[in-house]
């Protein structure tokens, strides 16, 4: 495993009354995409968000790029390298899509290079450029919430179930686009299709009530039947 | 980067669909009274005098909807930027009474003019402090929001007492602001026309800003979603501290413009047009500026023709115009989507 870029060490956060992440250890290479599996309500999304600062860790470290963010606002992180693309989209419904990529590009236009770069992704964008993100199909506000997110150069993108309620021929879609964004940038996904995780990730962890509970790479648990049951077990119908 | 091949579904581009059915509500409403009221001429003047309102009710409220949307903040404490930016207009205005009293629409457009500079500055400041102090500490707390803010409100008008007496002030309109211009049986008071300007301009520079510039787009998406424009990078409590800061200077505008209206002020002037700004707030879709214009307007218009035609219900009418359109449209004549 090449060095890490993101690490969360013991990382413990509470929402309200409730203990959702107990101890929380990940590492993420620097390159290639690592793929977070679990039942639902393992602490997936709550992962996220706590390294995103959504969520503020009550215990543990995080490390990005040799700089502790735990704690630190969301803006800061979002500004250190960081994108966020919610299980919810969160695409402002009452703006256009160039609206929404002109937000996401925080230091000026979007560079017309990359522009066409993310047009060859998600041709959909570029037809749909001037309406409103609100009448875009649930496929369609995913890819622009992915495109906000590489609307800049990022080091590290967290997406957060992409696939959730998507046309099956959206998601192949995806798959191609996704192939072509973890060359350029570090992406941690969290997935409950699994067969779209394997066909994509390079490193897995499996988490279960709040911890990591397997880390290794996704190859091995591709191939390993006996190993996807234990490790994803009940909730192995949901995944594929 | 390399160019991807990815290949979508064929898609077909999605309708668009234009809500103006909101936009025919004053006209409709304005139709229909007519014939209760009878008199064209006293139907003109109702409607004018309505148009005016409005526009001062949304200048007021303008920047109330955007607090509510962005941050979700109750601030109850609204009416105080309403009265003290009139108490300061006031003072300006007896400073310059010399530029006030003589009969030269310059000189009086000037001396109001600065009036409402100094007036907006005042209030603006006042509200960077109110933020601060009363309502950063309460942000998600709606129960405390509405205690502390209304406990500002009270203190703002005791210090109003303080500072400028607890009588009722007469606020004289300038010169050559008085009276109305007459065209054929209709009559026009020129301050209403004035109103009526600067109510306009304030929404065409609002919706200037919103919607051409990168501020405008914050607050908008803000509105929307702050906590996904805070993750792409953005500090939005600065954004929202600009807002009501702006808020607070518009309703000191509103205040200086209310206040020659009436052409009297009390401590509470703020305080009595509240509940109609909460009116047209809510009934305009809360975050919504086009929607707060619309609803000021139709406010306006159900209070001058019931006062004309039913002076007792005139305040009860605006409460069943405002069930009338939740019910028609629970979230305001144009919602703001929410995550």
């Amino acid at each position: 495993m090449s060095e890490p870029l993101l690490s969360l060490q013991g990382v413990h956060t509470h929402i309200g009354q409730y203990h959702i992440l107990q101890g929380v250890d990940l590492v993420l290479p620097k390159d290639g995409m690592t793929v977070l599996l679990g039942r639902n309500g393992a602490g997936k999304t709550t992962t996220l968000r706590t390294i995103m600062g959504l969520w503020q860790p009550s215990q543990g470290t995080i490390t990005f790029d040799g700089r502790s963010i735990g704690g630190m606002p969301t803006p800061d992180i979002a500004q250190g390298g960081i994108a966020y693309v919610p299980e919810t989209m969160a695409v402002f419904a009452d703006l256009t899509v160039a609206e929404n990529m002109t937000l996401a590009a925080r230091s000026g236009p979007v560079d017309a290079a990359r522009l066409d770069w993310i047009f060859g992704l998600f041709p959909a964008l570029k037809k749909f450029w001037q309406l409103p993100a609100g009448v875009l199909s649930g496929g369609q506000k995913q890819m622009l919430a992915i495109a906000r997110a590489i609307a800049e150069p990022r080091r590290l993108i967290l997406i957060d179930e992409p696939t959730k309620g998507i046309a099956p021929a959206i998601i192949e879609a995806m798959i191609t686009a996704f192939a072509e964004l973890k060359r350029e940038t570090t992406i941690l996904l969290v997935e409950q299709n699994f067969r779209f995780a394997a066909s994509l990730g390079d490193h897995v962890a499996v988490m279960d009530d709040g911890r990591i509970v397997h880390r290794g790479a996704m190859a091995d648990l591709a191939r390993d039947e006996t190993l996807q049951q234990r490790l994803l077990g009940l909730s192995l119908d949901a995944h594929q | 980067m390399t160019m991807a091949t990815t290949s979508t579904p064929a898609e077909t581009l999605p309708s668009v669909k234009s809500d103006y059915l909101p936009i025919l509500l004053p006209i409709v409403l304005a139709a229909a009274a007519l014939p209760f009221i009878g008199n064209p001429v006293t139907w003109v003047t109702l409607t004018v005098a309505a148009l005016a309102m409005g526009m001062m009710i949304f200048v007021i409220a303008s920047g109330l909807t955007l607090v509510f949307g962005l941050m979700d903040v109750l601030n109850f404490g609204h009416g105080a930027f309403i009265a003290v930016g009139a108490y300061i207009a006031l003072s300006v205005l007896g400073l310059l009474s010399g530029w006030v009293q003589v009969d030269s629409l310059a000189w009086n457009l000037m001396a109001l003019g600065l009036a409402v500079v100094v007036a907006m500055a005042g209030t603006g400041l006042i509200g960077w402090a109110f933020e601060r102090v009363i309502v950063k500490p309460v942000y998600g707390q709606h129960l405390k929001q509405i205690l502390i803010t209304m406990g500002g409100l009270i203190v703002a008008e005791q210090l109003i007492h303080v500072l400028w007496g607890g009588d009722q002030k007469a606020m004289a309109l300038p010169t050559a602001l008085r009276g109305a211009i007459v065209v054929g049986d209709f009559a026009v008071e020129k301050f209403r026309i004035l109103a009526v300007i600067v109510g306009l301009v304030v929404f065409v520079a609002m919706m200037l800003v919103l919607n051409r510039t990168k501020i405008g787009l914050l607050i908008r998406a803000g509105v929307e979603n702050s906590e996904m424009v805070e993750a792409l990078g953005y500090r939005i409590r600065r954004l929202f501290v600009g807002v009501f800061v702006a808020g607070s200077a518009l309703a000191g505008l509103g205040g200086v413009m209310w206040a020659l209206y009436r052409e009297t002020l009390t401590a509470a002037i703020g305080g009595d047009i509240m509940v109609l700004v909460f009116i047209v707030i809510i009934i305009g879709g809360l975050g919504s500026v086009g929607g707060c214009f619309l609803g000021a307007i139709l406010v306006a218009m159900m209070a001058n023709y019931t006062a004309f035609l039913a002076p007792k219900i005139a305040l009860a009418s605006n409460i069943l115009l405002m069930v009338a359109i939740l019910m028609w449209r629970p979230q305001g004549l144009y919602p703001v989507a929410k995550r």
